[in-house]
C-alpha cells in the first residue's frame, strides 16, 4: 500500500487558461505592421528602410537600458517596445533625419513608457509622445516631405536621412527637382486642402499615391491589416469603428451644410494619419478604456477632434493630439462607464466621485 | 402550501419562446438570430468532455473510508457510533446537528475503527469516522425503509429529504432539505434544474441524465411538491442534445416540466445565469433566487433524490468524474463516499509509475501532478491524496505537469487593459480595476464602488487575461480581508 508520492503541485482555480497571452497579440500586431512597412519601403525606398530600423532599434535599446537601470528581466520579448518603434517609424516623414529618428525612438520609450513604470502603466501612446516631442523639437523636418515613387529610390538615400546634428540640412529641393516629375508641390493633400482648397482624389488616397508620412499612405492597406488583427481579436474593432464611424458622420455634416468650404468625407477619413491612428494607435490597450460604453465614447472623442482641429484648428493634421486627448480622457472615461452589474437596477445615477 | 395559485411575477415558459417552434436544434445556428437568450459575457473553454460517451462504472471499496462529519455547509453531524462498532450498508451513522446539517450514512458494511481528526479536502484536519470495509462487502444497501412517497406532505417531503443526507451534488454541498423549505413569505412558482454541467471535463451530470432518466423526472416531481411551485424548466447546455431527447421522452403529459436547451457558455450553470438564461430574470444584485420566486436544483440531486426517497435510503456513493490527461483509465465512476483520493488515483492508473527514473529525482516517474476537486474553473486543488471523496465532489480532474507548464501563461505581465476580463465577467463588474485597487491594497474601493461581493470566483477574468493575472487569487484575499474587517 504504501506508495511513492508524486509531487503535487497546488495552485487556485482557475486551473486553466484561454492561452492567449501579451506577447501573442503583441507578436500579432508587429506581424500586421510589417506589410504597411513594406509597402512604405517599397513607394519611398532605402531612406525609409533605414529610418524604421533606426527608430526601432533606439525604442529597443532605451527599453533595455532602462530594464538594466530597473534591474528588471528583459521585457524586450513582450513586442510592445517593437511595436512603438515601427508605429513611430511610420508617422514620420521619409525624408526624416536618421539621428532624429533616433532621438525620437529614446523619447518614446523614455518619456512615453518608462517614466510612468512600463508597460501597461503608460498613460499615453508612447509612439506618439515621440512624435509629439520631434514635432516640438525637430518643427521643420517634421514638415518636410518628399513624393513618392521618385525613380531610384532603391540606389540612393534622400539626402537629409544623413544629415547630422547642428549642421544645415542638405538642400531637399534640389534633389527632389533633379528627380521628380513637374509639379510636386511638396504638400501633403491635407496641407493642400487647407491652403489651397484642392482636394485630391480618392483613388489617389487609397494607393498610396500622395505625399504624407511614411505609413500614412495606403488607407486600404492599413485597413487591411488592421482587419486581420480584428478578426483574430488581437485588436478591439470598436475603437477604429467609432472613430472612423465619427469623424465620418461629422465631415459628412460639414459638408453636406457647405460643400464648398468643406471637403467630402472620404477625403477625410482617407487623408492623412486618421485611419493608421484608428486602427494602430488609438487602440493601444493600455491607454484606451476598457469598459464596453467607454471605447465607444473615447473613439468618438478622438474621431470629432480629429475633424474639428483639421478644420477649424491652425494645424493641417490633427490625430496625434486628438489620441493624446482620448488617451488623457481615458481614466475619467473608464470611470463614468462602469457596466451595469448583473442584477443592479437598469437606470442608475452615476456612481464615482461626481 | 397550497398548489397553483400564486401570484407572484410569472414569465412566459422559455419553452415557448418562438424559436423553440423550430424542428432543429438551436445549435446549429450558434451565431445567427436564432440563438436563444443566455446571459451577457462569459467564456468558452474547450470542452474535453471525452468521458461523455461512456456508461457509468462502479468503483470497488477501498479498505478504509474516511467519512468527515462535515460534508455539507452547516453544522457537522453528531457521530452516532463507537470505534469498534459493526455497520452495515446505508446504516446512519451519525444524525442531523438541528435543521442546517445532515446525517451520514455507511458507504459500506464494516467495522468502526476510530473517529479522529484527519486531514481534509479544504485544509483543516476535521473530525472523521474512519470505517473498514469487511473484505468481500458488497455494494447492495441493507438498510432501508421503503416509504410511500404519496403519502408525505410537502413538509413530510422535507424531512425525508433530510433523512437521505443529501445535499447539492453539484459541488456546494448545500443542504438539499433547506433548499427546498419555502419560507413562508416568499412563495416560489418556478423550479429551475441544473443540468448545465458548464464545466470542462465534468460528464457526471450528462451521464446522470442519460442513465437515471426516471429517477430525474420522479425527483423532479418530489420537488415540485416540496416547494408548491406549479411548473419546472430543465435547462440542458446544447452540447448535451442527446440528454434533452432523453428526458423529453420521459416527461409527464401536463407540460408542467420542460426542458430547454442552453447555449454552451460557461458559466452557463451558475445559478443566476441559468435563471437568465431560461426565464429572462436577473436575480437582483446580492439577491438570492428565491425573491424571484425561483428556486435551483442539480439534475444530479434531484436524480439521487428520485431514487433515494421511495427506497428510504440514505445518500452512500454518487457519481464522480474521473478525467484529466494524468488519468490512464477516465471515466465516470459510482464511487462509495469516503474513498480516500489515493485509492481512486491508483485504481485510475494516475499514480502508476513511470519508468524508474536513476537519480531518483522524481519518484512517481511522471512529473508533477495537479488533483483538482470539481471542474478545472472552480474546482480545488488537493495538498494531500489521503482526503476522501465527499458528498460535494463531482470530479477529480489530474493535470500533469506538461499540461498546467503548457495552459499557464509563461510570464505574467503587468495588466495592459486590454479590457478581456471585463468583457468576460458574468456579472457585469470589472476585474481589471479591481485587480488593480487590490495591488494598492485598496480594498474597501474594492467592497463598495467595484461591488466586489457580487463576484462570485467564477473565474472567468483569470481564464482569459493575457497578462496571467492571478485576478481570481487577489479578490479571494480581499473578500478575505473585508470580512474580517467587518466582524471586528
Ligand atoms: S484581462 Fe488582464 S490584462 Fe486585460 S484588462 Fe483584465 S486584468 Fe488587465
Ligand atoms: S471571478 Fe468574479 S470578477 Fe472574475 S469573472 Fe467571475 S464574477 Fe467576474
Amino acid at each position: 500500500m504504501p506508495h511513492a508520492s508524486p509531487r503535487i503541485e497546488l495552485r487556485t482555480s482557475p486551473h486553466v487558461q484561454s492561452g492567449r497571452t501579451v506577447e501573442q497579440i503583441m507578436r500579432n500586431v508587429v506581424l500586421a505592421l510589417l506589410p504597411i512597412c513594406a509597402f512604405s519601403v517599397w513607394q519611398f525606398g532605402l531612406s525609409v528602410a533605414a529610418l524604421i530600423l533606426t527608430v526601432t532599434a533606439a525604442c529597443l535599446a532605451t527599453e533595455r537600458f532602462f530594464n538594466w537601470m530597473s534591474g528588471e528581466p528583459g521585457t524586450l520579448s513582450d513586442w510592445s517596445a517593437t511595436i512603438t518603434g515601427l508605429l513611430l517609424a511610420l508617422t514620420l516623414p521619409p525624408s526624416f533625419p536618421l539621428w532624429m529618428g533616433a532621438v525620437a525612438g529614446f523619447a518614446a520609450i523614455a518619456l512615453g513608457k518608462a517614466l510612468f513604470g512600463g508597460l501597461g502603466y503608460n498613460v499615453f501612446n508612447p509612439a506618439l509622445v515621440g512624435r509629439a516631442f520631434v514635432q516640438a523639437a525637430f518643427p521643420v523636418s517634421i514638415s518636410t516631405w518628399v513624393p513618392a515613387y521618385v525613380p531610384g529610390r532603391f540606389s540612393e538615400f534622400i539626402p537629409t536621412s544623413f544629415g547630422v546634428p547642428l549642421m544645415l540640412p542638405p538642400d531637399l529641393g534640389r534633389w527632389v527637382s533633379q528627380h521628380m516629375v513637374d509639379g510636386y508641390t511638396g504638400a501633403t493633400p491635407l496641407a493642400r486642402w487647407k491652403f489651397e482648397n484642392q482636394v485630391a482624389g480618392a483613388e489617389e488616397l487609397l494607393a498610396g499615391m500622395a505625399t504624407a508620412s511614411v505609413g500614412e499612405t495606403s488607407a486600404l492597406l492599413i485597413l487591411a491589416c488592421g482587419l486581420y488583427l480584428a478578426v483574430r481579436r488581437f485588436l478591439d474593432w470598436r475603437i477604429p469603428a467609432a472613430v472612423l464611424g465619427s469623424a465620418l458622420l461629422l465631415a459628412l455634416v460639414f459638408h453636406l451644410v457647405d460643400p464648398g468650404r468643406y471637403p467630402p468625407p472620404y477625403f477625410v477619413l482617407l487623408s492623412g494619419g486618421l485611419v493608421l491612428g484608428a486602427v494602430f494607435m488609438a487602440t493601444d490597450t493600455a491607454t484606451s478604456p476598457v469598459t464596453p460604453r467607454g471605447v465607444w465614447i473615447y473613439g468618438a472623442v478622438i474621431g470629432t477632434v480629429t475633424v474639428m482641429i483639421r478644420y477649424f484648428g491652425g494645424l493641417t493634421e490633427g490625430v496625434m493630439y486628438a489620441i493624446l486627448l482620448g488617451n488623457a480622457l481615458t481614466p475619467l472615461i473608464d470611470q463614468y462607464t462602469q457596466p451595469r452589474v448583473f442584477g443592479a437596477p437598469r437606470r442608475k445615477a452615476p456612481e464615482g466621485k461626481a | 402550501m397550497g398548489n397553483g395559485k400564486r401570484e407572484t411575477r410569472n414569465p412566459t415558459p422559455a419553452s415557448e419562446r418562438w424559436f423553440e417552434r423550430f424542428p432543429f436544434p438551436v445549435s446549429l445556428f450558434p451565431h445567427s438570430s436564432f440563438r436563444p437568450q443566455t446571459f451577457d459575457r462569459g467564456v468558452h473553454p474547450a470542452g474535453c468532455k471525452s468521458t461523455a460517451g461512456t456508461p457509468i462504472r462502479r468503483l470497488p471499496y477501498a479498505p478504509r473510508l474516511l467519512l468527515p462529519l462535515a460534508q455539507h455547509i452547516g453544522k457537522p453531524a453528531v457521530p452516532l457510533v463507537r470505534p469498534g462498532q459493526e455497520v452495515v450498508r446505508g446504516q446512519p451513522i451519525a444524525r442531523a446537528d438541528g435543521f442546517m446539517s445532515v446525517p451520514l450514512h455507511a458507504p459500506a458494511t464494516g467495522v468502526v475503527e476510530a473517529v479522529e481528526l484527519r486531514p481534509s479536502a479544504r485544509g483543516p484536519w476535521t473530525e472523521t469516522i474512519v470505517l473498514r470495509v469487511f473484505e468481500a462487502a458488497t455494494q447492495e444497501v441493507l438498510w432501508a425503509e421503503p416509504r410511500d412517497m404519496d403519502e408525505l406532505t410537502p413538509s413530510g417531503i422535507v424531512r425525508a429529504v433530510q433523512d437521505t443526507g443529501m445535499v447539492g451534488l453539484g459541488g456546494a454541498a448545500f443542504p438539499s432539505h433547506a433548499k427546498l423549505t419555502v419560507p413562508k413569505d416568499k412563495p416560489i412558482h418556478t423550479l429551475v434544474v441544473n443540468g448545465c454541467e458548464c464545466e470542462p471535463y465534468l460528464t457526471c451530470d450528462h451521464r446522470l441524465m442519460l442513465e437515471l432518466t426516471d429517477d430525474l423526472v420522479r425527483g423532479i416531481g418530489y420537488a415540485l411538491r416540496a416547494v408548491g411551485a406549479e411548473r419546472a424548466v430543465i435547462g440542458v447546455e446544447d452540447n448535451k442534445l442527446d440528454a434533452v431527447a432523453a428526458i423529453r421522452s420521459r416527461l409527464p403529459a401536463g407540460g408542467a416540466v420542460t426542458v430547454q436547451a442552453v447555449p454552451t457558455k460557461y458559466p452557463q450553470g451558475a445559478e443566476k445565469m441559468l435563471i437568465k438564461s431560461l426565464l429572462g430574470l436577473e436575480v437582483p444584485a446580492g439577491g438570492l433566487p428565491s425573491q424571484l420566486g425561483v428556486v435551483v436544483n442539480n439534475v444530479g440531486t434531484l436524480a439521487m433524490l428520485g431514487r433515494l426517497l421511495p427506497a428510504g435510503e440514505g445518500l452512500t456513493e454518487r457519481v464522480v468524474t474521473l478525467t484529466g490527461p494524468g488519468i490512464r483509465r477516465p471515466g465516470d465512476y459510482w464511487v462509495p463516499l469516503g474513498t480516500p483520493m489515493r485509492y481512486v488515483l491508483e485504481w485510475a492508473g494516475a499514480l502508476t509509475p513511470g519508468p524508474l527514473c536513476p537519480s531518483g529525482c522524481s519518484p512517481g516517474g511522471r512529473g508533477e501532478l495537479e488533483v483538482i476537486l470539481g471542474g478545472p474553473m472552480m474546482g480545488q486543488a488537493v495538498a494531500s491524496l489521503d482526503v476522501p471523496v465527499t458528498k460535494g465532489v463531482s470530479g477529480i480532474l489530474v493535470l500533469e505537469a506538461r499540461q498546467i507548464a503548457r495552459d499557464a501563461p509563461r510570464r505574467s505581465y503587468p495588466c495592459i487593459k486590454c479590457g478581456a476580463c471585463v468583457g468576460a465577467c458574468p456579472m457585469g463588474l470589472n476585474p481589471a480595476m479591481l485587480g488593480l485597487l487590490a495591488a494598492r491594497r485598496e480594498y474597501d474601493a474594492m467592497g463598495g464602488e467595484y461591488h466586489l461581493g457580487d463576484c462570485f470566483e467564477c473565474g472567468c477574468c483569470t481564464y482569459v487575461c493575457p497578462s496571467g493575472i492571478p485576478l481570481v487569487q487577489q479578490f479571494r484575499v480581499a473578500k478575505g480581508v473585508l470580512r474580517e474587517r467587518a466582524a471586528a
